[in-house]
């Protein structure tokens, strides 16, 4: 079954109909496609995080429509009923390690998928499994995840969520507070399931770098509506716009773009370094080039 | 989840009750407690009702606020009144079955008890919903000062109130997003039969658990990092005032007592 995502004139108020009541997302209307990778950047406060928990139905909109597949879910849409589409999305959110409860690790894992129904000892193999897949080792199954260090057990949150084998799979800031060496293996992890696995991947980050490297779509938010969506190279093509939002650029695109105002030429911003790289080299005097190669 | 929180839920204002100091408020929210007690006819229970409703008006919030505030309690409400109007013998009798009677003096005792209940209410709300919370932990500490004499720790109990009221909110979002975690995981809170509903709790108790310890111990890091010291010559940040317009309403509350005693039965 197809998992595209629609977003149709979809409005959400935050405590309606009381004195408190704010507006967090108006106005969005968005698709996104099976099989993509969507990262959604923004400021702090602009919906982001408000416009995911509309992906699996924990929030319904106020106004519009959003369509999961053939599930269409309205302001009227019943509470209940919402399993199967809440497997098909499997959510990762913000510092998930804080989700873990369980006595052991595997149990943890496992607790997904016998919610959505399946065998203990079905679902005791399939965290075995999705413990490798995250890059941990085998024997931290039996121990307790309060024992593990932060990084590992944020893995472990997310083989909860991956064990429930999701189509679509949601990650709301999946690196934040992690070392270099961390982010990497996590977003490592993430791409390879959206290669090998064909997951569907919406990814809200602050980090451009990672916007570049593994998006193929991105939007950009701002003050609860959506300001720009395309592809990260031609998002990243207006780097003044960009930081007017106080969102930047990936630092190899801004050192592009300062590149450019000494002169050198490029037709599209470079978002990668390989990118850079294969632009300037042919701008570059020959002999310079040859005696970097010398030395 | 957070709109049916509405007990001790604050609403900013500058109304003439959002401005009392809050000492005075809450010691007239114990008054008026007592005094209620005071009305015993339709007479009495009358002017109680007009003085809340201006209280009220005065507040500049909503009315149904208010009626909100005692949707939570109808049920102890409608246990209570109902004991009074089944089981009260006296005046003429409309019914009768075994010991269960319907009489005059039952129904009229239901009604006030009904009204006693509302009002207390009422004015409890109208002190939450005037009063920030912190605010009402520093009025707590005012009051409870004279206590220090038998050495009773004040202060301790004053900074514990005003952390845990704190933290309210702060556990609230907490708890909405292990709830939103969970639920993404397949749990439905509120569903299915006692066994099923008690079970759901667990993933989110233990998560809220391991939280509040965390927070606790930086939270503590934080203070001892910054030199906090309790106790004697700790300065107040907010520091309440008596104005003139907290004596007025003493006076209006000794107004209130006055034509009560000389209203009653």
């Amino acid at each position: 079954m197809a998992v595209d995502i629609t977003f149709k004139d979809v409005a959400y108020t935050y405590q309606a109909g009381t004195p408190f009541e704010s507006q967090a997302l108006h106005d969005i209307n968005l698709t996104i496609a099976e099989h993509s990778f969507t990262a959604i950047i923004g400021h702090t406060g602009s919906g982001k995080s408000t416009l995911v928990q509309h992906l699996n139905a924990l929030l319904k909109p106020t106004s519009g429509t959003v369509t999961i597949g053939e599930r269409k879910i309205t302001p009227e849409t019943n509470n209940k009923h919402l399993k199967p589409l809440r497997q098909k999305v499997g959510m990762v959110f913000q510092f998930p390690e804080s989700q873990l409860f369980e006595e052991t690790v595997a149990k943890d894992i496992a607790f997904g998928p016998m919610n959505f129904g399946m065998e203990a000892t079905v679902a005791a193999k399939k965290a075995a499994e999705m413990l490798t897949l995250v890059g941990l080792p085998a024997e931290l199954l039996e121990r307790s995840p309060f024992d593990l260090s932060g990084g590992q057990m944020r893995r472990v949150a997310i083989a909860g969520v991956l064990a429930m084998a999701p189509e679509v799979l949601i990650l709301d800031e999946p690196t934040a507070g992690l070392d270099p060496a961390g982010r990497r293996e996590i977003m490592g992890m993430v791409e390879r399931l959206h290669h090998e696995q064909h997951l569907t991947v919406v990814l809200i980050t602050h980090r451009m770098e990672d916007v570049a490297n593994y998006a193929d779509h991105v939007v950009v938010m701002e003050q609860g509506t959506i300001a720009k969506v395309g592809r990260p190279q031609e998002v990243f093509q207006d780097v003044a716009w960009l930081q007017a939002r106080q969102l930047g650029v990936p630092e190899t695109t801004e050192f592009a773009a300062r590149l450019q105002q000494r002169g050198f030429k490029f037709d599209q911003l470079p978002l990668t370094e390989a990118e850079l790289a294969a632009a300037l080299a042919p701008q570059l005097p020959r002999e310079v080039v040859s005696q970097q190669h010398d030395e | 989840m957070m709109n049916k929180l509405l007990l001790g839920r604050f609403i900013p204002g500058d109304s003439l009750i959002h401005r009392l100091d809050p000492r005075n408020k809450l010691l007239l929210s114990f008054y008026y407690i007592g005094i209620i007690f005071l009305a015993n006819n339709w007479l009495t229970y009358l002017v109680l009702f007009f003085f809340t409703l201006f209280a009220v008006y005065l507040s500049n919030i909503k009315m149904g606020f208010f009626i909100r505030g005692v949707r939570p309690l109808i049920w102890l409400i409608l246990f209570t009144v109902l004991l009074q109007v089944f089981f009260t013998r006296g005046g003429t009798t409309y019914w009768s079955w075994g010991p269960i009677v319907l009489s005059q003096f039952g129904i009229v005792n239901g009604i006030y008890i009904f009204m006693r209940f509302v009002l207390i209410i009422f004015m409890s709300t109208l002190l939450t919903l005037t009063t920030p919370p912190l605010s009402l932990a520093d009025a707590i500490e005012a009051i409870l000062k004279p206590l220090r004499v038998v050495h009773f720790p004040v202060y301790e109990v004053a900074l514990m109130l005003s952390i845990a009221l704190r933290f309210v909110p702060t556990l609230m979002d907490e708890t909405e997003k292990i709830m939103n975690a969970q639920r993404a995981r397949g749990v439905d809170f509120g569903e299915g039969n006692l066994f099923q509903q008690m079970r759901s709790v667990v993933p989110l108790l233990i998560p809220l658990f391991v939280s509040s310890f965390n927070r606790a111990e930086d939270l503590a890091t934080a203070m001892e990092a910054r030199g906090y010291q309790g106790g004697e010559g700790r300065s107040k940040y907010r520091i309440l005032t008596w104005q003139a317009r907290d004596t007025w309403t003493v006076l209006v509350f000794g107004l209130l007592t006055g034509v009560l005693v000389w209203l009653r039965a």
